[in-house]
Formats: structure tokens, C-alpha cells, sequence
């Protein structure tokens, strides 16, 4: 019995030294947060993509109380709203922006740009980039070994099999640039979402001159100049042998994919053309 | 006991088919494309234009900085353009393209045989001659020649080191040059020896070349201060850290170069090159490349212009083979495989490997089973295993800290993982994101 007495005592007693010591020791080194910081943090995402460019969704919510306007700070993944919801916490207002989306700039699928060499290393887009150019003659277009699809935190993106090409989930991606960051190639670019989701972007980031580019691709950017002259709004620059539409500039007017000899330009999500030469010749035929 | 190095190795088959091949020379190629960028550090900067008329010996590209060399044309004839061209990075990068039209030489070559021993000339004007006659290491890493040359101050050199070893299998360009030119590759090293004041030239030989080493042995009497030791067969023995360990017993240490423990390595082929700059007044132009392989007709060794496409190299070698299935530039171990057969030969081309189909494609990738094959073969005494995983998570912080940048990139980790995982392509990446990084922390 005296055992069982005499541990039951000695344990109880250190049990309660203890306590003491550890809420002296709490109170002492006690770190007082703004409370604030778990408001801002619950409207975040939490996902910690670092599309904000910060350590996750707690440091962005640090960065946030911290700061004095939320100018520079803005959570991709969350979008306007998220930042609204903040600005509404903290007092502040929001700087809206423009909801964006990762384009690919790289049409070449299979059957487009043909295979050359093989490449049997490590599946890693950023491995391959080291060793040699890519398995097709084009040096600047997509590996197709998913560096992207491994770094997206939101499932957005995957490797389409038949053309070997990534394809961004519009409803999923977040613009949050992890893919940007991850492509060794710089072919994946955020860009304005558009209205409707309405987008019109030259697909091909190849600098070589328009002969080799057509060789190696069939839907290469051949530098033509024709899309530059055919935009009525100067939003279109050809540089270093390839075209580029800048977002802020282009009106969506559609009249650069129509003169695309290659079909680089990609217009996506916009309806069917009212094409009426093709019309009169269905209706010649059915007559 | 013959002397190699302590730590790591390995000893794949050794294959030197065109072993004892006299050195050919082949019809010349009916246009060059040459890079601009054929060697470590800056590319040179084209001084011709197209339409130019060059020949043989010509510059065609300046140094563009201290670490850069001057290129030559190779050929004569007119300039047809300059475009990007496909090279052994597997990359389209600057080419001077020429069309040969005969084969006229500038007046200054001396391109009589004869023997000239008589080395009364000052360093400046060796390290000058080194320069403009745009010698780089011809071993393969083709460091810029004039660099070495120049001995920072502070420092003293007691060695000079000629690396005869070629350790890769199938190569046997050194050892061929060895047998033919023994006698210019002893003078090539004895200015060597002057320009960077060395007392003694260490030339290490492996002993899978005993032929070589005879005759180099026999040679090295006539001249003062000139040994040869023969050296147990391990690859990677033809780095410069890991032949130093071999033949004086020295350590570089971490992140140093040669110079610090004293000595100073150059390729044989280099010591060749710097003869005919300095006494034959010849740029580097040329050089010989070994074209082997177990399915072609005719290995052999050629003495090639620079810019010549690969493609020719193989024809004279007996064409190729139809179960081709990857044609490798240098040797087996640290080659790299070309994206297209066009490809021309640059300085740092030491071989041509035709690999068949059934052996070309790589093992089926397992995962690590942390066996540590890798780790007793590293000759640098790396953790390849840890390395590759630290470089697929980016941690470049630890990275440096286990060394990556000590990494030679021999090979051999991947050479005998069992599990045939790619180690050295994860390394590579690793290297340069770090090198990456630190750059930018420096500017």
C-alpha cells in the first residue's frame, strides 16, 4: 500500500511544480499575435500555393496586417473577392485587378511538330531542358514532361495524350504562376482572363526565323508581320522573330487569327464565325 | 603496385577498337559550320561577314574576354552565312558556315614535319602565341589554354601535368597521337613547363597503353626533367583532381583548382596543339577525333577539321550502321548524345561513338533502395543518392553544403546504380540552378 501511497504523492506533488513552472513560463514568453492575422488567414484560400509571393496563406495574412495599404499585396488564388473580404477585415480598401489565367504558348502537338530523338532520361521537364533542346527540331516548345501538372497545387493543369500538350482547367486555375515559375521553356504566361473567358494569344514562343520554324512546327510563329498589320489597335509586336499580343491592349476583335498563315493564334472560348463564303458553297451544294 | 587514385572508380569495358589505327586524314568536307562558342566561358565574336573569303588559319572569331579563346577557319573558301546551327549541347547556337573552295593555307603556317626543338622563346610571347592560335583543353572541358597558362600571383607551380591517361573507353585519339608524336608533345610540354615555371612534367599513362608508354618513356630520355609513370586502369583517373591524387599524392581542396596544391594539368592533345602553335606558328584547326563503336566496319582514328559534320566522320569510318541507336560525342561515359548526326566537330570533340539500338535506350527506372553503390564509386566522395533528391525538392541550401559543386560529373553513380536512375541528369540540374543562384547573390 505505502508504494502505491508514496507515488501517488511524489507524482501528484511534481505534477503540480510542473504546472507552475510551465504557466510561469507561458505567461512569461507569452507572443502576443494580432488577432487580426487569424481573421485575415480565415478568408484566405489556404491552399499555400505562394502565388502571392509570400510563405504560404499565413505569411500573406502577416504581410497584410502589417502592412498599411494592401498595395503590392494580392492573393491570385482568391481573387477580387477574397481581397475585398480582407480589405473589409483590416479596414482597407483592395486594389481590383484584372482576373487572370496561365495560358500554354506552345501549339506543337504530335502531329504538328514531329519527333526527332528520343529522350528516355528522367521525366522532368527541367532535367531534359539541361541535356538538349527537346525530341523535336523546335528548341522552344514544350517538353511535354509535366514539370507543370507536378507543380499545380490545384489540379488545374494535365498532359493531354493525344497531343502531348498541357491543358489548363479554366475553372481551376488560379493564376497563382507556380506553372510560370516551373516551365524551363517560359512557355506558360498569365494573362488576362478576358471577358466570357474570351482570349486570343499567339500559341508559340519559337525565335528562329520563319523557314526553320516551319520545318520543325507546322503551327510556328513565322514572324510574317501579317497579324501586326491586320490589328487595328497596335496590339501585336513582333520581336526577336515571333509575335506577341499584349493583353491590356487587345480589344478581342479576331481579325489576327483570320490572317495567321500557321494558325498560332488561338482564340478560345468565343462563338462559332458567321463564315459566309462556306455558306453559300453548302447552299450551292444542297441546291 | 601501380599508382591510381584512392577513393571511388570505376572500371567499365574497355573497348578501344581502334586502338593502333594510324592517324588518317580524310577528304575535305564540302561546307563547315563553325561554332562560335566552342569552348568554357565567353563565345568569340565573328569578325567575318558573309560573302568574306578565308583561309585555312584565318581568324574568323575574336576573344570575347579574359576566359574566351580566338577560333580559326579550318577551311578555305567563302563565308555563306552565319546562322545557328544544331551542336553538341543539343541547341541551336552561332555557326560561321563556310563553303570549301580548295585548300589554300596562310603563308605564315609552317607545314613542313620537321622536328623543331628549340624552345628560346619568352612566356609572354608562349602565353601570346597560346592565345591567338585559340588553344583550349582538348580532353574535353576545353578551358580556355591561356588561362592555365598564366599562374596567378602568389603562387608557385612545381608540376606540370600531362594527362595522357584517357580514361573513357573506346577513345583512343590520345594514346594514337602518343605513338605518332611523341617527340612534339615532349616540346609542347616543355613550354609549357616554361610558361608557368614548373620544375618537373609528371606525364601519367594508364596502363592499358603499353605501347604508349614505351615509346614515351624512350622519348622523355632525350629531354631534361620529363617522367612517366604508368597508372593502374580506373576511370575516372582522367580528371585533374583524381590524377593529381594520383600521380604526387595531393588533395585539391574543395571548390580549389590545381594551382593551389601546386601543379598545373593539361591534356596531351593540348601539349600537341601548343607545338604546332608555337613552333609551326598553326592555329588549333584541327584535331583527332576517334570514330569507334561495336557495330561499325572501320574504327579509326582521323585527324579532322573543326566544323566538319559528324556524319562525314562516320562515312570515312565505314558509313552508318543500320541498328544505330545513338551516335555520342566523346566517350561512353561522359559523352553527350547528338540530337542529329550533322552535328560538326568542335575543339572539344575527342571521339565519335556509335552505340547500337538494342544497347542505346537506358534501364527501366526502380527506385532508390539506398544499396550506396553510388557513394563507393563517387570519386569525389559525394552522396550522389541524397544529392538527386535533394535536387528534385530544390533544396539548394544543403545542396551546397554537400558539395554539389565538387561534382566532376564522371558518370560513374549512374554508371552503376542498379536501380538505373538517371543520377548525374538530377545533379547537372541541381548544379546549375545553384550556380544560378549564386550568381545572382554576387551581382
Amino acid at each position: 500500500m505505502d508504494i502505491i501511497l508514496n507515488t501517488l504523492i511524489t507524482l501528484s506533488a511534481l505534477g503540480v511544480v510542473l504546472a507552475v513552472i510551465l504557466f510561469v513560463v507561458a505567461q512569461k514568453f507569452k507572443v502576443i499575435e494580432d488577432p487580426k492575422i487569424d481573421e485575415v488567414e480565415a478568408c484566405t484560400p489556404g491552399a499555400n500555393c505562394g502565388g502571392c509571393g509570400l510563405p504560404g496563406c499565413r505569411g500573406f495574412a502577416e504581410a497584410c496586417v502589417k502592412a498599411e495599404t494592401l498595395e503590392g499585396l494580392y492573393c491570385p488564388a482568391g481573387g477580387n473577392e477574397v481581397m475585398k473580404e480582407i480589405a473589409d477585415v483590416l479596414g482597407l480598401t483592395a486594389e481590383e485587378k484584372e482576373p487572370q489565367i496561365a495560358v500554354v504558348r506552345c501549339n506543337g502537338s504530335h502531329d504538328k511538330r514531329r519527333k526527332t530523338t528520343t529522350y528516355d532520361s528522367a521525366l522532368s521537364c527541367a532535367v531534359s531542358a539541361t541535356l538538349f533542346g527537346g525530341d523535336t527540331d523546335c528548341q522552344y516548345g514544350c517538353l511535354g514532361l509535366g514539370d507543370c501538372v507536378e507543380v499545380c497545387t490545384f489540379d488545374a493543369i494535365y498532359i493531354d495524350e493525344e497531343s502531348g500538350l498541357p491543358i489548363v482547367d479554366e475553372d481551376k486555375c488560379t493564376a497563382c504562376g507556380a506553372c510560370v515559375t516551373a516551365c524551363p521553356k517560359d512557355i506558360i504566361e498569365l494573362r488576362n482572363k478576358g471577358k466570357k473567358s474570351r482570349r486570343i494569344y499567339v500559341s508559340c514562343v519559337n525565335h528562329d526565323k520563319g523557314a526553320p520554324a516551319k520545318r520543325a512546327c507546322d503551327s510556328a510563329c513565322i514572324a510574317c508581320n501579317k497579324c501586326v498589320k491586320a490589328c487595328p489597335f497596335d496590339a501585336i509586336v513582333v520581336e526577336n522573330f515571333c509575335a506577341y499580343i499584349d493583353y491590356e491592349k487587345c480589344k478581342l476583335c479576331r481579325k489576327c487569327v483570320e490572317v495567321c498563315p500557321t494558325g498560332a493564334i488561338l482564340e478560345l472560348n468565343f462563338p462559332p464565325r458567321k463564315v459566309k463564303v462556306e455558306n453559300t458553297e453548302t447552299s450551292e451544294i444542297e441546291n | 603496385m601501380l599508382k591510381t587514385f584512392p577513393k571511388g572508380g570505376v572500371h567499365p569495358k574497355e573497348n578501344k577498337f581502334s586502338a593502333g589505327k594510324p592517324i588518317e586524314t580524310i577528304e575535305l568536307p564540302k561546307q563547315v559550320s563553325i561554332p562560335i562558342a566552342q569552348h568554357i566561358g565567353a563565345p568569340a565574336e565573328a569578325v567575318v561577314k558573309k560573302g568574306d573569303q578565308v583561309k585555312v588559319g584565318q581568324l574568323i572569331a575574336k576573344s570575347g574576354g579574359f576566359v574566351s579563346t580566338n577560333i580559326h577557319s579550318s577551311v578555305s573558301g567563302t563565308v555563306l552565312k552565319i546562322d545557328n546551327v544544331l551542336d553538341t549541347s543539343g541547341y541551336k547556337k552561332t555557326c560561321i558556315i563556310i563553303d570549301v573552295e580548295g585548300d589554300e593555307w596562310l603563308d605564315s603556317i609552317d607545314k613542313s614535319t620537321e622536328l623543331n626543338t628549340n624552345i628560346d622563346i619568352s612566356v609572354d610571347e608562349i602565353r601570346n602565341k597560346v592565345l591567338d592560335s585559340g588553344i583550349v583543353g582538348l580532353g574535353g572541358a576545353t578551358f580556355p589554354t591561356h588561362v592555365k597558362l598564366s599562374v596567378p600571383l602568389g603562387k608557385t607551380c612545381e608540376y606540370l601535368i600531362i594527362n595522357a591517361v584517357e580514361c573513357e573507353p573506346y577513345l583512343t585519339a590520345d594514346h594514337q597521337l602518343m605513338l605518332e608524336k611523341a617527340d612534339e608533345i615532349m616540346v609542347g610540354s616543355q613550354l609549357m613547363q616554361k610558361a608557368i615555371g614548373a620544375n618537373k612534367i609528371l606525364i601519367g599513362i594508364e596502363n592499358n597503353k603499353p605501347d604508349a608508354i614505351k615509346i614515351m618513356s624512350e622519348v622523355a630520355k632525350k629531354y631534361e626533367n620529363i617522367e612517366v609513370s604508368p597508372l593502374k586502369v580506373m576511370y575516372p583517373q582522367g580528371g585533374e583532381k583524381q590524377l593529381i591524387k594520383a600521380l604526387i599524392n595531393r588533395e585539391v581542396p574543395s571548390g580549389g583548382l590545381p594551382i593551389n596544391v601546386g601543379c598545373v594539368v593539361q591534356n596531351v592533345g593540348t601539349a600537341f596543339a601548343i607545338y604546332e602553335a608555337v613552333q609551326k606558328n598553326k592555329p588549333l584547326f584541327e584535331r583527332v577525333v576517334t570514330v569507334t563503336g561495336t557495330s561499325l566496319s572501320k574504327p579509326c582514328n582521323i585527324l579532322t577539321r573543326i566544323g566538319t559534320s559528324t556524319i562525314e566522320l562516320i562515312e570515312a569510318a565505314g558509313g552508318l550502321p543500320e541498328d544505330t541507336g545513338k551516335v555520342v560525342s566523346g566517350g561512353p561515359m561522359m559523352g553527350k548524345a547528338l540530337s542529329a548526326i550533322t552535328v560538326p566537330v568542335t575543339k572539344g570533340t575527342s571521339g565519335v561513338l556509335i552505340i547500337p539500338a538494342k544497347k542505346s535506350s537506358r534501364p527501366k527506372t526502380y527506385n532508390c533502395i539506398r544499396c550506396g553503390r553510388c557513394m563507393n564509386v563517387c570519386p569525389m566522395g559525394l552522396e550522389p543518392y541524397k544529392l538527386k533528391n535533394m535536387c528534385v525538392v530544390k533544396m539548394h541550401e544543403e545542396l551546397q553544403a554537400e558539395r554539389i559543386l565538387d561534382c566532376i560529373e564522371c558518370g560513374s553513380c549512374a554508371y552503376t546504380c542498379p536501380a538505373g536512375i538517371p543520377l548525374l541528369d538530377y545533379i547537372r540540374l541541381g548544379k546549375a540552378n545553384l550556380n544560378k543562384i549564386l550568381r545572382s547573390k554576387k551581382s
